[in-house]
């Protein structure tokens, strides 16, 4: 009988033949990353109780991303601990506000098609763009991880999401995603692997397919997986690295469902505040008293997403009362966007440029809100408090989305600014 | 065998763990984290637990990030068990990994705020000790058992390491 992609990943990683869902097997994990937060300061004092080291150093990365700059002491000092555990174990793939993790991993080519990777942080599932299979987990997990290289895992069924279609202009991966989500609802993947086909995924390069996989974090899934094609090879190749296309789920492999969407009739979308799964067309969200429009995280801060807010920002300015900061995903996304002419255009409208990291996303870096603040945000998340204040609210949506909000001052169709070619 | 009895802390779905323990607290210890614990839900949650509790959700509990101080500052105001009708799957590992035993049960929903509970994780039963009334949960595969077994994957990875050695 056949398999799925992911459980061929699976059963290589157990030196299994085969595996059947819903088994719970001991695997080795081929690439592991770790970041501030949940890292060192978390596990490094139980390593030194087990008297081990790094399974295997060239096999960890570690970012600092979540507490950089650091805003106060306390952040200063788990900055510290995160340096010098890299300095003591030899960590060469260690990287401080540099980018966010899970941005880095693809931007840098960290993993590669066929892996199980394995990241001390829920949108680690985001790598599964390059065709790996791409899994969050805790501190504790992580520790084993480290110590021993090995992890267990439920081996999870599979649910192929296929996307026909053409996005019309002005939609995006963010759209396609929060529209899934809010049809399927916050836990309708539950320990799924949610697999990406179509015409509408092929469609699209690796950073904006890359909104996919990171959101299934959102849908409760496992993973989720966008097989390596001739896209995934050409970025990899780019980067210097030389893959063939694939591996494949088998012809015969059995899926536990198929979701099929239309990306010709996906419009442009908004998460209500506080569910992520409370999902509007950005045409009918009424007038909510904005007053922070928020460009950033691994969600949505890629070079890609920082092109769309320019296209909507371009001779505009934000509107009186709203304060647009954007926070890149990544150095090389600033740079990007310096070279391009992005960076310009987005501070020429007047927005705030924050330091590379996870920034007010989850409420621990700079730009955090305040009560009674109602923010746009290209995040992934809204729960009440994630970006700050219990009393604050989160609607989230594409860079299109928020661009335009920030200039209209609410939510509006980003369509209405777009300069559609007739 | 692990039976547990105690006290039933009713949450709802979708428990978010930006609302078990929101990410300002994240830069402190876990016992001053363990204080706030639920906060935003459930003001003065961790005063009002006593010891061998368990606290009862809906569906998908412990949804959103990956913090294990979650599943930790729960566990560290005295809770011994969640029973949910559904897990976020990291949550749920987290906490076999911290060794506080996640439930799965369908029903769990009818279980009331203030009842008490009888849990036998090896049989897979949840019985409300007022009415009388039984649950069917799913029970934990042996692998997993085995990490709940030794306190938690810590000491599970101390037995395994110290063993070889
Ligand atoms: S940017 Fe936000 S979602 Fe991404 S890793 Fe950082 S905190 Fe998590």
């Amino acid at each position: 009988m056949g398999m799925t992609l992911a459980e061929k990943i699976i059963a290589r990683a157990a030196r299994r033949d085969s595996v059947q869902p819903d088994e719970v097997l001991w695997v080795d994990v081929d690439m592991a990353m770790t970041h501030d937060s949940s890292g060192p300061r978390r596990f490094w004092p139980a390593l030194k109780e087990l008297g081990v080291g790094v399974w295997d150093p060239d096999r960890l990365v570690i970012v600092a991303d979540h507490y950089v700059p650091a805003a106060d002491v306390g952040s200063a000092r788990i900055l510290q601990t995160t340096r010098e555990f890299v300095a003591e174990y030899g960590i060469e793939r260690f990287h401080e506000a540099e980018g966010i993790s899970h941005t880095l991993m693809v931007e840098k080519a960290y993993v590669r098609p066929g892996m199980l990777y394995v990241g001390g942080d829920s949108h680690s599932l985001t790598a599964g763009v390059l065709g790996c299979l791409a899994v969050g987990v805790g501190s504790t997990d992580m520790l084993g991880i480290v110590a021993t290289g090995r992890m267990w895992l439920r081996v999870p069924k599979t649910i192929r999401v296929v996307i026909e279609g053409d996005l019309a202009a002005g939609v995006t991966a963010k759209d396609m995603i929060l529209t899934i989500i809010g049809d399927q609802g916050m836990d309708g993947g539950l320990y799924r692997v949610l697999e990406f086909g179509g015409e509408a995924v092929a469609a699209m390069g690796v950073l904006e397919r890359s909104v996919l996989t990171n959101m299934c974090a959102e849908i409760g899934a496992k993973s989720g997986i966008v097989p390596a094609d001739a896209t995934t090879v050409a970025y990899l190749a780019d980067l210097g690295v030389e893959v063939p296309e694939g591996p494949f789920s088998d012809v015969d492999a059995t899926f536990e469902a198929t979701w099929s969407y239309d990306a010709s009739h996906m419009e442009p979308v908004v998460a209500r505040p506080h569910k992520h799964d409370d999902v509007i067309r950005a045409a009918d969200a009424g007038q909510p008293g904005l007053n922070r429009a928020y460009i950033g995280a691994c969600t949505g801060a890629k070079y890609s997403d920082l092109a769309m807010a320019a296209d909507i920002l371009e001779g505009r300015k934000v509107a009186k009362g709203v304060l647009l900061q954007v926070a890149p995903a990544s150095r090389a996304a600033l740079q990007q966007a310096m070279d391009t002419g992005v960076a310009q255009i987005l501070m020429e409208a007047g927005a705030h440029i924050l330091s590379t990291g996870c920034g007010a996303c989850p409420g621990i870096g700079s730009g955090v809100l305040g009560p009674g603040e109602v923010c746009i945000s290209t995040t992934s998340r809204n729960a009440r408090g994630r970006m700050g204040s219990p009393d604050s609210e989160v609607w989230l949506g594409s860079p299109y989305t928020v661009a335009a909000a920030a200039v209209a001052g609410k939510v509006i169709d980003p369509r209405e600014l777009l300069k559609v070619p007739a | 065998m692990t039976i547990i009895e105690g006290r039933v802390w009713k949450f709802g779905d979708n428990v978010d763990t930006d609302v078990i323990v929101p990410g300002k607290y994240l830069i402190g210890d876990l016992d001053e984290i363990a204080n706030y614990v639920m906060d935003g839900i459930r003001p003065g949650f961790a005063g009002l637990v006593s010891p061998g509790d368990v606290v009862v959700g809906g569906k998908n509990f412990g949804t959103g990030s990956s913090r294990e101080v979650a599943p930790r500052a729960i566990q560290a105001a005295g809770i011994s068990a969640i029973v949910a009708e559904s897990f976020a799957r990291i949550f749920f590992r987290n906490c076999i990994n911290v060794g506080l035993i996640p439930v799965e049960c369908a029903t769990a929903g009818e279980i009331a705020e203030g009842q008490h509970v009888r849990i036998d994780t090896e049989q897979g039963v949840v019985r409300v000790i007022e009415s009388g009334t039984t649950h069917r949960a799913i029970g934990l595969p042996p692998e997993v058992g085995a990490i709940l077994e030794a306190g938690g994957l810590e000491p599970l990875l101390k037995q395994q390491i110290g063993g070889s050695q």
